[in-house]
């Protein structure tokens, strides 16, 4: 007989977890979709985003909201300045070079990060309610539940700023098409620049949730491999697939990590990745990419 | 092209070695090779042995990725199956150790082909990324194939038997490891001057055009991962008699990226530059920790040494691919023909 109960809250529990895989592949669907960069430094953005919240609520003591502005701010301008620095020159280089470029790109940061603040667990300060909430019978851990709020409210809005504003227009038309969109007077490479900024703040969020609910340290980047998951089951550029493909892996790796044991959680999630690869490999939601000679 | 060389035969215009000099440098290098454990201390003895361990994995990803241009992060999963294999079979049957390293390099052939299925659906970076998948999934069954691989735990392996000598030291390993490194960078080179070869660089330049060309892309995609698994087997295995211990954390994902960054830094897509490459990113960690020993508070310095090591392991692979993508052996390239004509040209 199966606890329906215990069931559901794990199911709730996988799904608070899956929105903030759904937001950091949100930031990873932003920055493939406009500048076709597979980045596989997501993780590092998270981790760097929620230790510069660390560096201004406790180094500085700067109050809580001040300090997640300012986390946003400075994860933003690092996110410009990768774009600027090390992914601008390699313009029309292969993806495959670019790839690698982020994968040294997140080397750096984790040694970056070491150096600054040590390779010792750390703690955020406590900024969520901690009294546990109820969704029916089931029990939500507190900092889940306003993770996910969190995750779905900030997603809400970039989706919308992508509808209406004028430089989420811009990404969209460079999205579709690079050179049409240089035609039509768009600055692309000011659009490049902007989805880093915006897809590292948007990491940093993620980033900031992430390390208060477990705990801050320079192996958070390894919540970038799980990242890289859900974009490949959602499709890469896809953003419902990269919401869908979040829930879908949180849930995934909330039930095996409960009935079959925490060590099954990878092999659970990267089984899934290889079996989507197998059968559908542009991904849930993908396009279809149709090569043309 | 250098002046003076002009051939009179097809043979000699495919010869490895095309160049009375080329071929005297070699025999002063194989020279250099034999003498060097005689004269090295212990500590430079271990770093040579590692150095030849990391050239054939290397190699191995070199011919996959720089040759047939399909990206692996899975190398260091491969060469994990080697070891294991070779440990295993040493333990319980104590076959010849030439015959263990065969075996790791043939069952990671097998496993490396079977993970890479996958690349005749998907390509470049989802190839990329479902080698990443390799690696999780062989980390997992090495954890907890508890029967054979003897869990978290690992096992220990005994030292090689050689006519009855045990090769437990690293003067004797490095007589173990640097010819058998020598011999496998040959038949690399070797590769490519045969049609297998060949039909590998046709995929990589454009895979279409080669499959209209008439080669099989399934068989030859396939043999290629296989080929790449055999190295990376054989060096697992040479890496399992060599440390003497296998556990599930030897062959990190981290190990895969390294080996990556061993060819890009090298050289992608040419034999010297495996060699120069895996050489270069082995040994810069050990300069860096000589180069923090020279500091002046040396001591209060150390905890910074792993982060710097990291950091420099990214910018090297960061700029490498920004200010030189043909790596060291453009580098090498570029310095010979300098001295070609010297001192007749500047």
């Amino acid at each position: 007989m199966i606890d329906w109960l215990l069931f559901l809250e794990v199911s709730l529990a996988g799904l608070g977890g899956g929105g903030l895989y759904a937001l950091a592949g949100l930031a990873f669907v932003l920055i493939y979709k406009a500048t076709r960069v597979v980045n596989l430094a997501i993780g590092e953005m998270l981790m760097i985003g929620a230790y510069f919240f660390f560096a201004a609520a406790t180094d500085l003591g700067w109050p809580i909201g001040l300090a997640i502005v300012a986390a946003l701010v400075a994860s933003g301008l690092t996110g410009g300045l990768i774009e600027r620095l090390l992914i601008r020159p390699m313009l029309g280089e292969s993806p495959i070079s670019v790839f690698m470029i982020t994968v040294g790109l997140s080397s750096i940061l984790v040694g970056l990060v070491e150096l600054v603040w040590g390779a010792d667990q750390l703690r955020l300060p406590e900024f969520m309610p901690t009294s546990p909430v109820l969704i029916g019978e089931a029990m939500v851990a507190p900092k889940i539940f306003y993770g996910f709020l969190v995750a779905a409210a900030l997603i809400a809005s970039v989706l919308i700023l992508f509808r209406y504003w004028r430089g989420g227009v811009a990404l969209r038309a460079t999205a579709s098409d690079r050179a049409a969109a240089y035609a039509m007077g768009i600055d692309v490479p000011r659009v490049f620049s902007l989805t880093w900024v915006l897809a590292a703040a948007v990491a940093a969020v993620a980033g900031i949730v992430v390390g208060s609910i477990s705990s801050l340290s320079p192996t958070m980047g390894i919540f970038g491999l799980s990242v890289l998951v859900v974009v490949i089951v959602g499709g890469l550029d896809s953003v419902l697939g990269a919401l869908v493909g979040g829930l879908l892996v949180g849930l995934v790796e909330a039930w095996t990590g409960t009935y079959l044991g925490g060590e099954y959680k990878m092999l659970a999630t990267f089984t899934l990745l290889v079996l989507v690869l197998m059968i559908r490999p542009y991904g849930l939601f993908g396009t279809h990419e149709i090569e043309r000679l | 092209m250098r002046i003076g060389t002009a051939k009179e035969t097809y043979f000699a215009d495919e010869a490895l070695f095309d160049t009375r000099t080329q071929r005297v440098w070699l025999f002063v290098l194989a020279a250099l090779l034999a003498v060097f454990p005689f004269v090295a201390s212990q500590y430079w003895l271990y770093l040579a042995c590692l150095v030849a361990i990391n050239v054939i994995a290397a190699t191995g990803l070199n011919i996959l990725t720089g040759y047939t241009g399909l990206v692996s992060l899975g190398q260091a999963a491969f060469m994990g199956v080697g070891a294991y294999t070779v440990a295993v079979l040493e333990r319980r049957w104590g076959t010849p150790f030439l015959l263990n390293l065969l075996a790791g390099g043939a069952v990671a052939m097998v496993v490396g082909m079977v993970f890479g299925v996958p690349s005749l659906r998907v390509k470049g970076l989802y190839l990329a990324i479902a080698t990443i998948a390799a690696s999780f999934i062989l980390h997992f069954i090495f954890a907890n194939w508890t029967a054979v691989s003897g869990g978290t735990a690992g096992l220990t392996v005994p030292p090689a038997n050689l006519l009855g000598l045990a090769l437990d030291s690293e003067f004797r390993s490095y007589w173990l490891i640097v010819p058998i490194a020598a011999l496998m960078v040959l038949g690399a080179a070797n590769l490519f001057r045969t049609r297998i070869g060949r039909a590998f660089i046709a995929i990589r330049d454009r895979d279409i055009s080669a499959e209209v060309l008439g080669i099989p892309l399934l068989r030859y995609k396939l043999l290629s991962f296989g080929i790449a698994s055999f190295y990376a087997g054989v060096a697992g295995g040479l890496w399992a008699y060599f440390f003497r211990s296998v556990t599930p954390e030897s062959f990190p994902l981290i190990m895969s990226i390294f080996f990556l960054a061993c060819i890009i830094v090298g050289g992608m897509g040419t034999t010297l530059g495996s060699i120069l490459g895996a050489a270069f990113m082995t040994l810069v960690p050990e300069g860096l920790k000589l180069a923090f020993g020279w500091l002046p508070n040396a001591e209060a310095m150390a905890v910074h040494l792993a982060p710097v090591r990291t950091m420099v392991f990214g910018a090297l692979i960061v700029g490498f691919l920004i200010f030189e993508p043909h790596g060291l052996a453009e580098m090498w390239r570029r310095t010979r023909r300098f001295f070609h004509l010297w001192p007749f040209r500047t």
